[in-house]
């Protein structure tokens, strides 16, 4: 069985701060980090390959350092890395991140199922998934957090919904984006860190001609959507001790809460 | 590609720093510079008034989309039910159609779901696209994706809404990029541009630390999934509207996925993070017995209950409900903070909540400086009566 894997390197956004005066996100000392969601989706790539034999290949699109976050999944026992990056990538939106990512994926071919984490914590947008899955027209399943059974053509899957769940039986190959329900993801082991950093050469860099991708369809150029901007969510605090006995300072809250259309 | 500065018409104003969401803009002499952090994501470009901040990006060119018409809802139902969000983008639809002076429509799916038109209708849809079909039962993604395909084919729509539920959120990503589509997730705010005309979706990032302003100006329809909870519901009294049917031909083999089994079952894991509301408890609820009001009103409000660490010590709530610190970072639009002193590590959690309200019995006490709406009073009684003012106006 081959196993693709989706990785992105986030900044921890634990650890963005606004800076008061200036409005504008802090990022000094701020730690990057394998996205929190595809750890797990790592970890249960690789837990399917002890099982049932095969390959796990970890894609990460980023800057150069992204490479520290395939050589930390590679740790965790993942086979082989491929990094994407080309200054052509950046700025990409979900459109341009997908198409860049499916024709990674296209080029590395052969491939039965295809990992990725529900959500990256940066833009918390869950949709690179779908659109890589459609991208390459194969069938999808989404917050999945258990993988029941895996055939040669098929497997069963339980998709999480806000008040319950559903078994899916999907045809192979599949994507999932996976949750964090799903598995305990395992420490990196150092003989593999070391391994991801003395052998490189197990990790490839790909360029926008090594996937055969034109500047137009890539990062900014290539984006369908753009931010117009960005600005400080308000968080004026309005400061005020309502008075009186307790009937009339809920009368007041729940006046309160009518006027800014909270309930 | 990549962004640089013309140093020389840079009037110093600030703008792309504060506009950028890397930081990547430094102040040197009182001019712009960018930094290596730069990804070119663009923010910065249009904001400047000196034009200074250039590009090597050949401006693309925006295409004619005047004869795109319509704004449409996604009708999302479950077991023949409609969800709650489907109303409230309804109710959003109306306000942009009423300014582009286009029609509302519902894109209703399902099986033997026909009943349901009236209701659209009467919140607001001019018409509804219904397609019923015994493989559109339940939702499965590469069915409905065909069909809502098929439907924006046809009628060429210019604005598509969905909610960021589940279903939502699997479903727009894969129909736009079928359609060919940008598309902005969870937005919580959406208006017309009064220039353009093009639809404005402002969405929060970086765990809500930022928020964005995306337009969709290249494709149409211009696509979004609206965070639930937070547009308003608008009954339209009387409005007429079509039902178009729309005729469905799909086999089980292109679909490629089955259902087993559904099950419906209360939440097991706590999702304080997506939570709208967190009604919190600290050491003056007085014992496990005392946090029995708060999920009372928790479940009234529809949020979740959370707490501080000392709660979380005493057995009062699980781990898994300690915000601050050393407990989970909360956004919700309402926090309500019931006998919690407002310690510096409690409040690293929860500052980013939208309001805040508190309620202590000592007036001095720290939470009140981060508060909108301050109560000194005994939270055994404000919360019961909070709860009882709520459940009456909500009438239940
Ligand atoms: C390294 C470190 C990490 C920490 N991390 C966290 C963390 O992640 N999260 C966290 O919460 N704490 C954390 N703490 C603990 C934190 O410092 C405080 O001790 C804790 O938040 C206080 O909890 P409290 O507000 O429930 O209790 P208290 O500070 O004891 O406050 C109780 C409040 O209830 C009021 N009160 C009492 N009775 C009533 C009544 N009947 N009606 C109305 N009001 C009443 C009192 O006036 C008082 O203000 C951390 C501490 C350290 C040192
Ligand atoms: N640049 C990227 N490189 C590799 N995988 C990515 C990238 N962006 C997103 N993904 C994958 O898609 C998932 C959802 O990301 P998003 O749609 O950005 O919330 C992530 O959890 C990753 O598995």
């Amino acid at each position: 069985m081959n196993i693709i894997v989706l990785v992105k390197q986030v900044p921890d956004t634990t650890d963005v701060k606004l800076d008061p005066k200036t409005g504008s996100l802090v990022r000094e000392g701020v730690e990057s980090i394998i996205n929190p969601d595809d750890r797990h989706a790592i970890e249960a790539a690789v837990s399917l390959k002890e099982a049932v034999k095969g390959k796990v290949t970890a894609v990460s699109m980023g800057p150069p350092q992204a490479i520290d976050a395939i050589s930390e999944a590679m740790g965790m026992g993942v086979d082989e890395g491929i990094l994407l990056s080309d200054m052509a990538f950046s700025g990409a939106d979900t459109w341009a991140t997908s198409f860049t990512l499916g024709k990674a994926i296209e080029k590395i071919g052969n491939y039965d199922l295809i990992l990725c984490g529900r959500q990256a914590i940066d833009g918390d947008t869950a949709q690179i998934g779908p659109q890589v899955a459609e991208y390459l027209g194969i069938s999808q399943v989404s917050y999945v957090f258990e993988i029941e059974e895996i055939k040669k053509k098929t497997m069963v899957v339980k998709r999480r919904l806000e008040d319950g769940f559903e078994r899916i039986q999907c045809t192979l190959p599949a994507l999932l984006t996976v949750i964090g329900e799903l598995n305990q993801p395992r420490y990196p082991v150092v003989s593999g860190l070391i391994d991801a950093c003395k052998e490189k050469a197990r990790i490839k860099v790909w360029n926008a001609s090594d996937i055969g991708a034109q500047a137009s369809e890539l990062g900014l150029e290539g984006s369908l959507t753009h931010v117009v901007k960005t600005f400080a969510p308000k968080f004026k605090r309005q400061g005020e001790m309502l008075e009186g006995n307790v009937q009339e300072v809920v009368g007041d809250l729940i006046g309160k809460l009518k006027e800014n259309r909270l309930i | 590609m990549s962004v640089w500065i013309e140093v020389d018409l840079c009037s110093g104003c600030k703008r792309c720093q504060k506009a950028c969401p890397y930081g990547a803009i430094e102040m040197i002499d009182g001019k712009a510079h960018i930094l290596d952090r730069c990804t070119s994501c663009g923010a910065c470009i249009e904001l400047c008034r000196e034009k200074a901040i250039q590009t090597d990006t050949k401006p693309k060119e925006i295409p004619d989309f005047s004869d795109r018409q319509g704004v449409w809802v996604f009708a999302e139902q479950r077991d023949g039910k409609l969800s709650r969000v489907s109303l409230e983008l309804l109710g959003k639809a109306q306000e942009l159609a009423g300014v582009l002076n286009q029609d509302v429509s519902a894109v209703l799916l399902g099986y033997q779901v026909a009943k349901l038109s009236k209701r659209l209708i009467g919140y607001g849809a001019d018409n509804v696209y219904l397609a019923e079909h015994k493989a559109l039962k339940d939702y499965r993604t590469i069915a409905y994706t065909k069909v809502i395909h098929e439907l924006v084919e046809k009628q060429n729509p210019n604005i598509l809404l969905m909610g960021a539920t589940h279903i939502g959120r699997d479903l727009a990503p894969r129909l736009s990029r079928r359609v060919g589509v940008g598309l902005t997730a969870d937005c919580t705010e959406l208006v017309i541009d009064p220039e353009e005309g093009i639809l404005l979706q402002t969405r929060p990032a970086f765990g809500g630390n930022v928020m964005a302003t995306i337009a969709s100006r290249y494709s149409r329809p211009q696509m979004a999934t609206v965070r639930p909870g937070v547009m308003e519901v608008k009954q339209k009294r009387g409005n007429k509207g079509n039902t178009i049917k729309h005729k469905v031909s799909i086999t089980e083999k292109e679909i490629a996925a089955k259902i087993l089994e559904k099950v419906r079952e209360k939440k097991k894991s706590v999702s304080l993070n997506d939570a709208g509301i967190i009604v919190a408890g600290g050491r003056g609820v007085g014992s496990k017995e005392g946090m029995k009001a708060l999920f009372s009103l928790a479940q009234v409000m529809g949020g979740e209950v959370a707490g501080t660490r000392i709660i979380v010590e005493e057995g009062w709530i699980p781990v898994e409900r300690q915000v601050g610190q050393t407990g989970q970072t909360v956004r919700p639009e309402i926090y309500v903070a019931c006998g919690i002193s407002g310690a510096i590590q409690h409040r690293a959690g929860m500052l980013g909540s939208r309001y805040i309200i508190a309620i202590n019995k000592d007036k001095s006490a720290p939470i009140f400086d981060v508060a909108d709406w301050g109560i000194v009073g005994d939270l055994h009684e404000v919360v019961p009566e909070f709860d009882r003012a709520i459940r009456s106006s909500k009438g239940k």
